[in-house]
């Protein structure tokens, strides 16, 4: 503070241009950070701690055997293994699919790319349950309820959002490249996979993680495609449980604590991608 | 941008070897694309339509009613009270809710040290599970022991029954929605830091003051984002099923059923009554009710979405 570049600065510039900002930006920021602070908090406290009037902000003593006591009374590792599987399984699907039909749309040029681009954009104002049903139907009659196919198979298929992103990245490529590889007899195919997606790494990455924090998420579908408890996910795992102990927080809370992190880490990780996605979306008009 | 080429190939009905080849590639790389629109989307959108002039159980075969079950739904209070709710959550929830995540976006804009600690911050309640989240405010907003409650009584407010009061189950459902704003912010901002600095600039030499330069730059801006988190909002809220799944102890719809969400009653009929003709048809209505909306704001929005020229 002694070096001041500007030493005449007043007070009152100092108040408006950074006390000021400061304190409403950490005020909001507390709130921001309020319920996961207050999940933590409640996952180390006493079953008495829990239930007291009013109650007790911070716990006496932390109960991290609550962790033990959550992993005891429910098959969690169980539950994260399976949502894992399924993150990895969805993660494949989507890097599969997404740089190919970007690809497609954005450096091949052929009738009806046009036609095939509105269909995938469509695709986000259509309202799932208009073709879930008959969806579950197919799958049921496939014999493939109770188990992950119908949560993995579609991620194979692209996803718009994902498609849309490659796409945008794609565009501002230049087409040098390729085209000096094509005069060099590299096939279509070669081109793409030698030389298209080593620079699609970073639309990549945010689709990783992006489908990582969506099927980790996910309650929806394996609540309908899932009936076996072995083969439950963290979500359903947590509401199961909650809907047989209902009054236990401390171990719910201690769960929700658990399920929570990897999604945290991983925004933490992954931050960059998340901003660049809404960069992305902004620029298109 | 996709017809830069077509004036070249207009003088030519013949297609060259490249580009006959170009289609091909252009079709095979498309293909998974193309594959699942047809079986995952236009297929079962097809059967879906004809279901609803079923009555199905998963077991026997469609019986053909007609239009049986679109009468049934209009008769039905689930159906009416279902579409409040959900319409509740849609123009006012919504709106609410992108109102926040701008103010958010534009405190986040602010030039000061360590802006990015904030904004990290700020998008964190965004990383927790639904699942998780939900749980969380169960306890937050319990009546007698929950938070909310504790620090409201200690101001001497009203302590509502929130998630048991029938009045206050949707503005729960608000007040955990403020915390979710941090991801709309976030999009709101990437726009906001598209905003040309000169513009702002040329305002001030010009005498406008931080209000007008608002009105007249930065919200005109920003429209085409706001026309686009609009729509992605309003689809939200015709999805909401979690928390209401939680909140309510499965698809019961809650005190009074003041839960119950269109895709919550879409599900009950589905999933747990096994009358996929009848929810088929509940999803048909729906996807008129959000072609209709998005359209009519589409309409609206030639009026207050600005396109800068580029």
């Amino acid at each position: 503070m002694e070096k001041r570049i500007h030493p005449r600065r007043s007070f009152a510039y100092h108040l408006k241009h950074t006390i000021l900002p400061h304190a409403v930006l950490s005020l909001v920021g507390l709130f921001f950070l309020f319920p996961f602070i207050w999940l933590l908090l409640n996952s180390v406290k006493t079953p008495q701690e829990i239930f007291t009037i009013p109650p007790k902000l911070w716990p006496e003593e932390f109960q991290w055997q609550n962790y033990v006591k959550a992993f005891q009374s429910m098959p969690f590792f169980g539950y994260v293994l399976n949502t894992l599987f399924l993150v990895f399984a969805n993660i494949v699907g989507q890097l599969f699919s997404a740089p190919l039909v970007a690809y497609s749309l954005a450096k091949i040029r052929w009738k009806g790319r046009g036609v095939v681009f509105a269909l995938v954009l469509a695709t986000v104002i259509l309202p799932p349950q208009v073709t879930m049903i008959p969806m579950y139907i197919i799958f049921a009659k496939l014999d493939w309820v109770n188990t992950y196919l119908p949560l993995i198979l579609p991620s194979f298929f692209g996803t718009a959002f994902n498609i849309f992103l490659v796409r945008q990245f794609l565009l501002g490529i230049p087409n040098e490249l390729s085209d000096a590889a094509r005069i060099d007899g590299a096939s279509e195919f070669r081109i793409y996979w030698q030389i298209m997606l080593p620079l699609l790494m970073p639309p990549l990455a945010t689709i990783a993680i992006f489908t990582f924090q969506g099927v980790w998420h996910d309650f929806f579908g394996p609540l309908i495609y899932l009936n076996d408890e072995r083969l439950w996910t963290i979500s359903v795992g947590l509401q199961g449980f909650l809907q047989e102990h209902g009054a236990q927080w401390e171990l719910l809370m201690a769960a929700a604590t658990m399920f929570t992190l990897p999604s945290v880490i991983v925004y933490f990780i992954g931050q960059r991608y998340f901003i660049q996605a809404g960069t992305q979306l902004v620029q298109y008009k | 941008m996709f017809t830069q080429s077509a004036a070249n190939r207009k003088t030519s009905n013949i297609m060259t070897v490249k580009e006959r080849r170009d289609q091909w590639l252009g079709l095979a790389f498309a293909s998974p694309f193309i594959l699942g629109f047809l079986l995952l989307t236009m297929i079962p959108f097809g059967q879906s339509f004809y279901y609803s002039l079923t009555e199905y159980d998963l077991f026997g075969e469609p019986q053909w009613v007609g239009l049986g079950n679109y009468q049934k739904i209009l008769e039905d209070p689930a159906f009416y009270k279902s579409l409040t709710n959900t319409f509740f959550m849609a123009f006012i929830a919504v709106p609410i809710l992108l109102t926040v995540s701008l103010m958010i976006a534009l405190l986040l804009n602010l030039k000061v040290k360590g802006i990015a600690v904030y904004r990290t911050l700020y998008y964190l309640p965004v990383a927790i599970p639904v699942v998780a989240n939900s749980i969380l405010w169960l306890w937050i907003l319990n009546p007698q022991y929950g938070i909310l409650n504790t620090i409201l009584r200690a101001f001497n407010l009203p302590d509502p029954a929130w998630l048991l009061d029938p009045m206050f189950t949707k503005p729960s459902l608000i007040i955990m929605g403020l915390l979710g704003t941090g991801g709309g912010a976030l999009i709101y901002l990437a726009a906001l830091q598209g905003i040309p600095k000169e513009m702002y600039e040329a305002a001030e030499i010009d005498g406008a003051n931080a209000w007008s330069r608002f009105r007249h730059i930065t919200l005109p801006a920003l429209s085409p984002v706001t026309l686009f988190q609009l729509i992605m909002g309003l689809i939200g809220a015709f999805q909401i099923f979690t928390e209401s799944f939680i909140f309510a102890n499965g698809a019961t719809g809650g005190p009074d059923q003041s839960l119950l969400f269109y895709a919550v009653n879409l599900y009950q009929e589905a999933f747990v009554n096994l009358h996929m003709g009848y929810a088929s048809a509940l999803a048909w209505i729906l996807f008129v009710i959000v072609m209709l909306i998005t359209l009519i704001i589409f309409k609206s929005s030639l009026r207050w979405v600005y396109y800068g020229g580029e």
